[in-house]
């Protein structure tokens, strides 16, 4: 490539990521606003007024707690069952295997609003009421099929031969399970885990029609449009940035000591 | 024996959670509210159920489909040149460059969409630096901006839409891209191929799996966001999920809701069916 088209294409991926991160530092440079009124969405004069307290606006922090607590409770529950399931999938010849594979991607091709519909239905016709209990089983379920095909990705992506050559050795199933596998398998749990922690963490649609009055972050946001949009949201959204960008880089580690 | 152990408690929670009451919504599209106040049904074989809606919200589905394609067209004329660049000119800091594609969709929707009211409104950057470059008459004529504004209109929509759905088209162009050995440019070069030459012969063919994945992992949220339309868009930008959540939650039409979600799920499917013919789930850009 000549000196005009690498430099038009650095330009052009300047643009792409300018798109992308635009949102991103209208967020952090907005929790450091002064705001006139009750919509801190036009940049009046710079402070810092607002990070002195972060966790000022009790109801705002509530939400964070509850999605928090939301999130990672889907998150286990979704990796032990997709993680049994990839594990089964991935280890025994199972009868309709393909079948299940499907099933479990399945989800993925549907939009949420029409997982929100089935489950809303469902929960009114099972008399179920809606709270927080509602909202573990919805999020649990959508993200059991993330977590259940990323750990199967991993698991055919190493070699079955060490656990067999473990067997071989003298170890019980469970013993080379625990010595073998589950090492190997450990950054794949992370991976799903964290993966379905910021979906069931970020996830707002699902949320909105299984919640009942439990209010999720998400859910808080959506109502602020119409109540009040106080700074300590942003400086609340600019601290999760800050934790996911530095789980973001040490999840990324182990990854790039593998070759290739 | 044991497999099946393993597998029941998740195949529990797909068939209970998933497959029942998406095969209720069928029975559900064909009943009628018992009253005004509930959310209670009974069946009575209602098929006017679905005509009803078709004529009532086709337009809206219409909208949906448009908007979310338009916003995929757009989002790809930057992922494409963005990940070709990652993959081909990236170098040791590809790793980092990915990671930076990734960081902004760990921002909540709403968030963005908050901060997308900050920048499109009226008193925001993107307006005045349209109004500086003279061009407010322009985008008014091309249907663009409304009455000199940007925010309540499908344009904000777009643009929120184009931001969501960029990470999912860039992963796997990137992941495809990766799979291509570097070796096959360098022979591309050898039998004297120019740069476009081996682009359009090495590179684009064997991308194609990863731009099938990526459309698909767009157009689908897009399609059904709720998010974007309803805080960026005004009360004519309202998508199809829009539309559905309002007949369920706020007119309490719960058959009516099944149904259109079932035509909405219907359209899908033909898209995924036609996008996955044999190719299967392997291009999913999962971590």
């Amino acid at each position: 490539m000549n000196r005009v088209g690498r430099l038009l294409l650095g330009v052009w991926s300047g643009l792409a990521y300018g798109l992308l991160y635009a949102p991103v530092v209208v967020t952090v440079l907005f929790s450091f606003n002064a705001p006139r009124g009750r919509f801190n969405l036009v940049w009046q004069g710079f402070t810092l007024e607002n990070w002195r307290h972060p966790l000022r606006d009790g109801a705002l922090t509530e939400a964070f707690l509850t999605s928090l607590a939301l999130a990672v409770a889907s998150a286990l529950l979704a990796v032990l069952l997709g993680g049994l399931m990839a594990l089964a999938l991935s280890r025994a010849r199972v009868r309709g295997g393909r079948w299940i594979e499907l099933l479990l991607a399945l989800p993925l091709t549907n939009p949420e609003i029409v997982l929100a519909t089935a489950l809303l239905t469902l929960f009114v016709g099972l008399d179920l009421p809606r709270g927080p209990l509602t909202l573990l089983l919805s999020h649990s379920l959508f993200c059991l099929s993330y977590a259940a095909l990323t750990l199967k990705a991993r698991l055919a992506g190493f070699d079955p031969t060490l656990e067999l050559a473990a067997q071989d050795l003298g170890a019980p199933p469970l013993a080379a399970f625990r010595r073998v596998t589950l090492p190997l398998l450990a950054p794949g749990l992370l991976a799903a885990t964290l993966l379905s922690f910021s979906l069931s963490f970020d996830d707002y649609v699902v949320s909105s029609f299984t919640a009942g009055e439990t209010l999720t972050l998400p859910l808080y946001l959506a109502g602020a449009f119409q109540r009040e949009i106080s700074p300590q949201i942003q400086v609340l959204s600019t601290l999760v940035l800050l934790v996911s960008a530095l789980i973001l880089v040490l999840a990324s580690q182990p990854r790039q000591r593998r070759p290739g | 024996m044991w497999p099946w152990l393993l597998l029941t408690p998740g195949l529990l929670w797909l068939l209970g959670l998933y497959v029942l009451p998406l095969l209720g919504l069928v029975p559900l599209s064909l009943s009628e509210p018992l009253s005004r106040f509930g959310l209670d049904t009974v069946f009575r074989g209602r098929v006017a159920n679905y005509t009803e809606v078709l004529q009532a919200y086709g337009p809206i589905l219409v909208r949906s489909f448009s908007f979310a394609t338009i916003a995929t067209a757009a989002g790809l004329v930057l992922a494409y040149p963005l990940a070709f660049a990652i993959r081909f000119r990236g170098g040791r800091w590809q790793p980092l460059l990915i990671g930076l594609v990734v960081l902004p969709s760990l921002s909540s929707f709403l968030v963005r969409a908050i901060a997308w009211t900050s920048l499109l409104g009226d008193n925001g950057p993107v307006l005045a630096l349209v109004q500086s470059l003279g061009l407010t008459d322009g985008l008014n004529g091309l249907g663009v901006l409304r009455d000199g504004r940007l925010l309540n209109t499908p344009a904000a929509v777009i643009i929120g839409l184009t931001n969501n759905l960029l990470p999912f088209l860039v992963l796997p162009l990137v992941v495809a891209m990766q799979r291509i050995d570097p070796r096959l440019l360098e022979a591309a070069a050898d039998l004297h191929a120019g740069p476009l030459r081996s682009f359009a012969r090495v590179v684009w063919p064997l991308s194609l799996p990863g731009l099938g994945a990526g459309l698909l992992l767009s157009l689908i949220p897009a399609a059904g966001d709720v998010v974007n339309p309803r805080f960026l868009g005004g009360p004519n930008d309202r998508m199809i999920a829009n539309a559905i959540e309002n007949l369920l939650l706020v007119q309490l039409q719960a058959p009516r809701a099944a149904a259109l979600t079932l035509v909405l799920m219907a359209l899908i499917t033909v898209a995924v069916v036609l996008q996955l013919r044999g190719r299967g789930l392997q291009e999913l850009p999962l971590p």
